[in-house]
């Protein structure tokens, strides 16, 4: 009991990091109908900014994650100027092909500035040690728990009470009505890949700061798009419940199956597993906008 | 299609022909020609170089009527030729199957697997089904690595070297030919799929799956046909390199190759025969470049330079694609044709 106890708190924390990353792709995904591939390579990107920023650097963990943030949004600016924005209105292969490409573009940019090494930063983010009966709460998954939490929470504010923030979800609901209305579409676009670039970086430095900084931080993207089919590609609160879900049931199904496999390495496939069962019984997800469409 | 003035097509055989007039026969065979006379007067290492290109051609003709004719997307082609591969590895490996009779069971095990990851497209489409083949290519190499007294696991699996009859395919130059021929029945067998019934049938699908149901196409039938048909392209590729190599391992079929196979699709032009060796042709290009350059850049710059430049070469080049000649390299060949027809008196209209 302890055992599955252990590996469910686990996964509720990795799980909330799945879902804020899931949420930047959910972000641009309702705003300008684009399906963002590099949202993974956004957290690997953050991940080594965090080592950047912390250990060459020397920053205090506020400041690598405000230079990490500014970094971000110039990112995200640059790349919806310089390769979606032409690409408006192609149709979904060219657009899939071309932040498929971006991905690889971030990859190697990566691999050239950090050498594709892993950089661990272990002990540079504050501790916290829980323990609650039995269970022993990891410092690590408790602080990305606890910032997955505030990211999520204001970002649910800005979308309520700022201006851009009715603007984003206006332009979500009819992208005629709200040019009609004066809102300049293509900046809502640009916030909106800022915005997915800044929550990816955030993950980015929570994941490294769990496991350090790889190459394969990029594969969390493809959990990221698990989580956003299992919730409804089209819900950020279906985003957040189904990250809780698959962080919990990937750390479950690995801790308990992975014994009895020969090959191991359950957890790496699970989310794939999920997606194929939830695109043929229920492509909507568990909170998604019903489309009807028979063919 | 334009072609000289002075031609006429009299009759339905002469619309339908590939080869058209006289001069497209002449340069055919001038091209023929000049590819099997290769061996005679090229290094071991360009013959390895047109051996993996005649592979990847063959590889990306299968996703270009999946995927330029049908218009089903998949990012999971490494995958089924992986399939492909391992089927006839094993078949040849552990069974002691004739290669001549194991590449088609991998072609046919490949077309199978097609079949089956691609009945969600029957109720999906666009971004889920890409979503769905990317997780076919990671539950078939992950299927792969569980089979471990099948497939060798991690390991890998060696296999004999192919032999047809009484011919060992030892030699480079041997294997070559090999490929060649397949290759150029391949493109042949393409081209004439895709203006038969069910090619039509795909690209009524492409274009507006509705009106094609509702006009009698069998949406279920054809989008089923085209994964299958487009996976047993892919698993004559896998057991090809697979049968190259004398080797199987999970790391010759890695998740970027399926992506660079569509990358392929998207230089050369989707949605045409020809587009789809000169993507495949123009991308294996590319690799020699950057394996040519890579070093001096490592050296002069940083060691990892090789490594990024490997990276960002691909992906910087379907992106300049997508965004300025969407078309492919295809629809460049045809402007050029057209502006040397009527050279020097060409116009423009």
């Amino acid at each position: 009991m302890t055992f599955l106890l252990q590996l469910v708190v686990t996964g509720l924390a990795q799980g909330m990091i799945y879902a804020l990353i899931a949420i930047g792709f959910v972000i641009i995904l309702k705003c300008s109908e684009v399906f963002n591939i590099a949202q993974g390579h956004f957290v690997l990107i953050g991940g080594y900014l965090g080592y950047t920023f912390l250990v060459p650097f020397g920053l205090p963990i506020w400041g690598a994650l405000g230079l990490a943030i500014v970094t971000a949004i110039i990112m995200g600016l640059a790349i919806e100027r310089l390769t979606l924005r032409p690409l408006m209105g192609e149709p979904v292969l060219a657009v899939v092909m071309v932040t498929i490409a971006l991905a690889t573009v971030l990859g190697g940019l990566a691999t050239l500035l950090w050498g594709a090494e892993y950089k661990a930063y272990h002990g540079l983010l504050p501790t916290i040690n829980l323990k609650v009966g039995t269970i022993s709460i990891p410092s690590e998954s408790l602080i990305g728990l606890i910032v997955s939490v505030i990211c999520v929470a204001l970002l649910m504010l800005l979308f309520r009470y700022t201006k851009i923030g009715l603007a984003m979800r206006a332009t979500a609901e009819d992208l005629q009505v709200v040019q009609s209305v004066g809102i300049k579409a293509t900046t809502v676009y640009a916030v909106s890949w800022a915005i997915a670039c800044v929550v990816g970086v955030i993950g980015g430095i929570l994941l490294g700061g769990v496991s350090g900084a790889n190459m394969d931080l990029a594969n969390v993207g493809l959990k990221a798009f698990a989580v956003v089919l299992l919730g409804g590609l089209n819900s950020i609160g279906g985003a957040i419940v189904a990250g809780i879900i698959l962080g919990m049931l990937e750390n479950v199904a690995a801790g308990y199956l992975d014994p009895l496999l020969p090959g191991g390495g359950l957890a790496q496939v699970f989310p794939f597993i999920v997606m194929i069962i939830v695109l043929i019984f229920r492509p909507y997800g568990l909170f998604g906008l019903v489309r009807i469409e028979r063919i | 299609m334009g072609l000289g003035s002075g031609t006429f097509h009299e009759n339905y055989a002469q619309d339908m022909a590939i080869f058209p007039t006289k001069l497209h026969w002449g340069v055919l065979a001038a091209f023929l020609i000049v590819l099997f006379a290769c061996p005679l007067f090229t290094s071991d290492r360009m013959l390895t170089i047109l051996t993996m290109m005649g592979i990847a051609v063959i590889s990306v003709h299968g996703l270009n009527i999946l995927t330029g004719y049908c218009g089903q997307i998949s990012i999971g082609h490494a995958g089924f030729m992986a399939v492909g591969g391992y089927t006839s590895a094993v078949l040849c490996a552990k069974l002691g199957l004739p290669f001549w009779a194991a590449l088609p069971c991998g072609a046919l095990a490949a077309g199978i697997a097609g079949l089956i990851f691609g009945l969600p497209s029957l109720k999906i489409k666009g971004f889920y089904l890409i979503m769905a083949t990317i997780a076919a290519h990671f539950i078939i190499i992950w299927t792969i690595i569980q089979l471990r007294s099948i497939t060798g696991g991690p390991d890998g699996l060696s296999v004999p070297k192919p032999a047809i009859g009484s011919i060992v395919l030892s030699s480079k130059t041997n294997y070559f030919y090999l490929v060649m021929i397949l290759t150029c029945l391949a493109t042949l067998l393409a081209k004439n799929i895709v203006r038969s019934r069910a090619g039509r049938a795909f690209i009524a699908i492409r274009d507006n799956d509705l009106a094609a149901e509702v006009m009698g196409v069998s949406l279920w039938s054809y989008k089923l046909q085209a994964f299958f048909i487009g996976c047993v392209y892919a698993g004559v590729a896998g057991s090809l390199l697979v049968h190259y190599i004398s080797f199987a391992s999970t790391d010759q079929f890695p998740f970027m190759d399926s992506v660079w196979y569509l990358g392929m699709l998207i230089v050369g032009g989707m949605g045409s025969v020809t587009g789809a060796v000169f993507g495949a042709v123009a991308l294996k290009l590319l690799d020699e470049l950057v394996t040519m350059v890579g070093p001096i850049l490592s050296a002069a710059v940083a060691p990892q330079a090789a490594a990024s430049l490997a990276l960002m070469s691909h992906g910087l080049i379907i992106i300049i694609f997508l965004i300025f000649e969407p078309r492919g390299l295809y629809h460049r060949w045809d402007i050029i044709k057209a502006y040397f027809r009527l050279w020097p008196f060409s116009h423009r209209e």
